[in-house]
């Protein structure tokens, strides 16, 4: 067992203001292992007598295999179906007579479960969530009910929608070879052929102590959690046939591509572009950092160069913007995104934004624009202490995504260092266009067919 | 900084500090000198300050030919104010972290403050100009119509917000809340300068003006920054009446077609408002019907057992003017009929049978023991306590909202239901394409 030790999320506020002595530190983390492998965090914050717990397992849609796709999504929804200890529906029941409130999700990279209560019932739901990561049972009844849900969950999330479509097919194309290129909900026809077999073999390979982490945050102490994770969760053995993840590498990228996308439904055209970019995993040391300012300079809010550009100067974009997903373990996506003006050509569209990248890349950004972005990301930080859930689902998903509690602790600090060199440099580097897609979303030329 | 005759001349009354639902933290009733109330919670630990305002009269004093005006002068009050143009509005506000929003909704328009303590007097100083002498610069003016008309459009063919809004128009013909928010297509490019103006001038007032601060800040201090970016408005809005009104349509089902895989299903008739003494009963059975957790016969019997959506509810909207229930369900076409009959029948079932009094004592578990899970933020605190005000519950309804929860009995559920749910028609808009109804589902 290590031994905790109580650290405090970096201060933004000695950027902001040299005085505020009490504002240097955020809710305090503490992290310990338990025997069994399983890591836990705690983050403390007593101002409401509320507690959020989250257990994250390291698996997601990247570590299904070719065929399976959804496999990882369809399991999180299956894990409310009850275990042996607690058959069908018990833990949802008894969790809302507490007024508990729970929920899951599935990333690229992990699956999590939370549950968020007064602290009072913390040791219940714990217990809950232990049960369930050996002990599901599975029906075809349910699971072939619950299939039909999430087949629905994608009809609204994305057969629904032409853009969510084409961001799909964005994706897909972007990695040749890796799979965050599959949708994490699965394709439709794979999705279809998922079964219990595949769900419980699935369930049995990832879900262990060892694959796990448990983040505790709210109206609680570190040792207070730590007495009730070593009684609640160490006694779950550890699955020794767990593998550190190696998904297949993306070649070189050398094509820039396009995909188009044309549907009736589409009343508003816009057009994306995504990028391969390192994450903050894979990247050189402060090259995502660098990657973060680089894309707030370029296409966050209407200071950035994208908007003022596109929407205020040339007046061809109603909207324009960027982002970065730097908290994922392999190589991931910087993603541009503009709406063009009624009769302007997205190609022309297209040309702009290449023209905003070549300026940076050329001539860089100047110190206004990079003041004012670490200025941005670090008070972002401290406005994220006051959600105890949200900084739970950060901390989560950076450390099931190859990153440390000194990661996040250090991040003010590091954003606080980067150069306007370091930001050109990453301009240049990876804003090229032979890693990237491009994605149009229009209206079809002529109508497929009359509708009355 | 701050004088002290502001300090004598604010009165603060304190709630009771028993144990609520935000443990033991006392919410502080704050009348400022030029008469602004504001209900406040101090908390030091974290450096920032969180300010959530209202003014009653949203896009219900849009004119009748310009839906939109409230949206789009809500939209414009950051884009430039004082000596300040748009960018260096923007500018001004990066530089500090200053997080400012505004937008409107039916009955408010709805504003939001966020900055660290340390830049609090700039927070305030931008607030103020937004407030007091926002510029609607043309340049401004003509970007974010731009981007609404754009939205307008992306909306157009989105099927949720297409049933939403055929919805608000079939069941409130001629009455505010029969407009678009956002406005429309047609609206839009007509609003001028002079409307945004006189909306402004109209609405952003003293008299129908809500605030709610929670934060690392004193009363004295944070009435004195209230007093100061406020203060200067005029005493008394000039609303224009906005008459009670209940929904019509209801036993119709209309057809939006559009070319998606799930109908979009928006279903709804009469409520019970905010102030009705049966709401809460209502609001109990509610959450057994089709309410926010796992456990609703709604997304039992349609997701649980039969898998025919993934998202499923029924709710209380609590307007100004209207008591609404409504409810959607998202179903691939050819079964979209089944999922609507079936939800039909199970409010049918819970209007004529009740709850169990199993469901009900569970209901009340989970309504009551939830409560303190609303209060865990700065951001979240300050949005209720604003929201309880907006309702005229009082300042001690958070202590006694658990109490009145308890209270409901099976006769208080019984006489709810009689009040809106018993014989209910609803008012059905279908977006997709569903496949004909089975004979017996077919309705006028």
């Amino acid at each position: 067992m290590k031994i905790i030790t109580a650290m405090a999320v970096a201060g933004a506020a000695t950027l902001l203001s040299p005085r505020g002595a009490e504002a240097e530190q955020g809710p305090p983390v503490a992290r310990f292992t338990l025997k069994n492998g399983m890591e836990c965090l705690v983050i403390s914050d007593h101002r409401a007598p509320v507690v959020t717990q989250m257990v994250w397992y390291r698996v997601g849609s990247a570590d299904e295999v070719p065929g399976k796709s959804g496999l990882a999504h369809f399991l999180e929804h299956l894990m409310f179906k009850g275990t042996a200890k607690n058959p069908a529906g018990d833990f949802s029941k008894i969790l809302a007579s507490l007024g508990g409130q729970e929920n899951a999700f599935t990333g690229n990279d992990y699956t999590a479960y939370f549950q968020r209560v007064t602290r009072d019932h913390l040791e219940q739901v714990m217990a809950f969530e232990a049960d369930r990561m050996t002990g599901l049972v599975l029906d075809d009844k349910v699971v072939n009910s619950e299939r039909d849900v999430v087949l629905e969950e994608r009809r609204m999330r994305t057969d629904n929608s032409p853009a969510a479509q084409l961001g799909e097919s964005m994706q897909a194309t972007l990695f040749v070879n890796h799979p965050y290129g599959r949708p994490v909900i699965g394709w439709e026809q794979e999705i279809k052929q998922l079964n219990r077999e595949e769900a419980l073999a699935f369930y049995r390979r990832f879900y262990a102590p060892n694959n796990a982490l448990l983040v505790v945050a709210g109206d609680v102490t570190p040792e207070g959690v730590k007495k009730l994770a070593e009684k609640i969760y160490e006694p779950i053995p550890r699955n020794d046939s767990i593998q550190s993840r190696a998904r297949p590498n993306e070649p070189e990228a050398r094509a820039d591509r396009r995909v188009v996308l044309a549907d009736v439904r589409v009343a508003q055209p816009s057009l994306t572009r995504n990028y391969l970019a390192p994450s903050y995993r894979t990247a050189a040391p402060g090259e995502a950092e660098a990657i973060d300012v680089l894309t707030h300079v370029l296409g966050t809010g209407s200071l950035s160069r994208l908007y003022r550009k596109l929407v205020i100067e040339k007046k061809i974009a109603a909207s324009a913007g960027a982002w970065y997903g730097g908290v994922a373990y392999d190589t991931t996506r910087l993603g541009i995104s503009a709406t063009p003006l009624p009769g302007v050509a997205l190609e022309d569209l297209d040309k702009a934004i290449d023209a905003v990248i070549a300026e940076v890349v050329t001539n860089g950004i100047t110190q206004e624009e990079l003041t004012r972005a670490k200025t941005k990301l670090v008070a972002d930080v401290v406005y994220s202490w006051d959600d105890p859930f949200t900084l739970a689902r950060m901390y989560g998903a950076a450390l099931t995504t190859g990153l440390t509690v000194d990661t996040i602790k250090e991040w003010p600090d590091r954003i606080r260092a980067v150069t306007a060199d370091q930001v050109q440099e990453a301009a240049k580097k990876w804003l090229a266009t032979r890693h990237s897609v491009t994605g149009y979303l229009v209206k079809p030329p002529a109508p497929p067919e009359k509708r009355s | 900084m701050i004088p002290r005759i502001a300090i004598a001349l604010m009165t603060v009354a304190f709630l009771t500090s028993a144990p609520n639902a935000m443990g033991k933290t006392p919410i502080e009733r704050i009348v400022t000198p030029k008469g602004i109330e504001i209900w406040f919670v101090r908390d030091a630990k974290l450096p920032m300050l969180s300010l959530q305002f209202s003014f009653l009269g949203g896009a219900s004093q849009d004119p009748a030919e310009k839906p939109g005006v409230a949206s789009l002068a809500a939209s414009l009050l950051d884009e430039g104010a004082g000596p300040y143009d748009a960018r260096a509005f923007r500018e001004q506000l990066e530089e500090h972290a200053i997080e400012v929003s505004f937008a409107a909704n039916r009955d408010n328009v709805r504003g939001s403050l966020k900055t660290l303590t340390d830049n609090r007097i700039k927070a305030f100083e931008l607030l103020k100009l937004a407030l007091n002498e926002p510029r609607f610069d043309a340049s401004e003016i003509e970007r974010v119509r731009a981007a609404t008309l754009a939205s307008l459009r992306r909306n157009s063919t989105n099927p949720s917000e297409l049933a939403k809004e055929r919805w608000y128009a079939r069941a409130f013909p001629g009455h505010p809340y029969g407009r678009s928010t956002l406005g429309t297509l047609d609206s839009v490019p007509n609003i001028s300068a002079d409307d945004l103006r006189a909306y402004v001038r109209k609405t952003l007032a003293r008299s129908n003006l809500k605030v709610a601060a929670v934060g690392a800040i004193d009363a004295g201090t944070l009435s004195k920054l209230v007093d100061d970016a406020f203060g200067t408005l005029p005493e008394k809005a000039d609303l224009a009446p906005v008459p009670d009104v209940v929904p019509q349509g209801l036993g119709e089902r209309d057809i939006v077609p559009l070319k998606v895989p799930q109908t979009v299903i928006l279903y709804g008739s009469t409520g019970l408002k905010r102030s009705d003494p049966d709401f809460i009963p209502a609001y109990v059975l509610n959450h057994i019907l089709g309410g926010g957790s796992f456990e609703s016969r709604l997304f039992k019997e349609v997701r649980e057992k039969r898998g025919l959506s993934y998202s499923v509810y029924s709710t209380l909207v609590a307007l100004k003017h209207a008591g609404l229930f409504m409810g959607a369900v998202q179903t691939k076409n050819d079964r979209a009929y089944e999922s609507l009959d079936l939800i039909e029948s199970e409010i049918a079932r819970i209007a004529k049978d009740g709850p169990t009094a199993d469901e009900l004592d569970k209901a009340k578990k989970y309504l009551i023991g939830s409560y303190p899970l609303r209060f865990d933020t700065s951001v979240k605190i300050a949005t209720n306590l604003l929201d309880i005000q907006f309702e005229e519950l009082g300042l001690d309804y958070i202590d006694k909202r658990n109490a009145e929860i308890e209270a409901v009995s099976a006769d208080d559920i019984r006489r709810a239901a009689n009040r809106y749910l018993v014989g209910a028609k609803m008012l059905v808009l279908m977006v997709g394409e569903p496949v004909a109804a089975p004979a017996k589902s077919a309705k006028q």
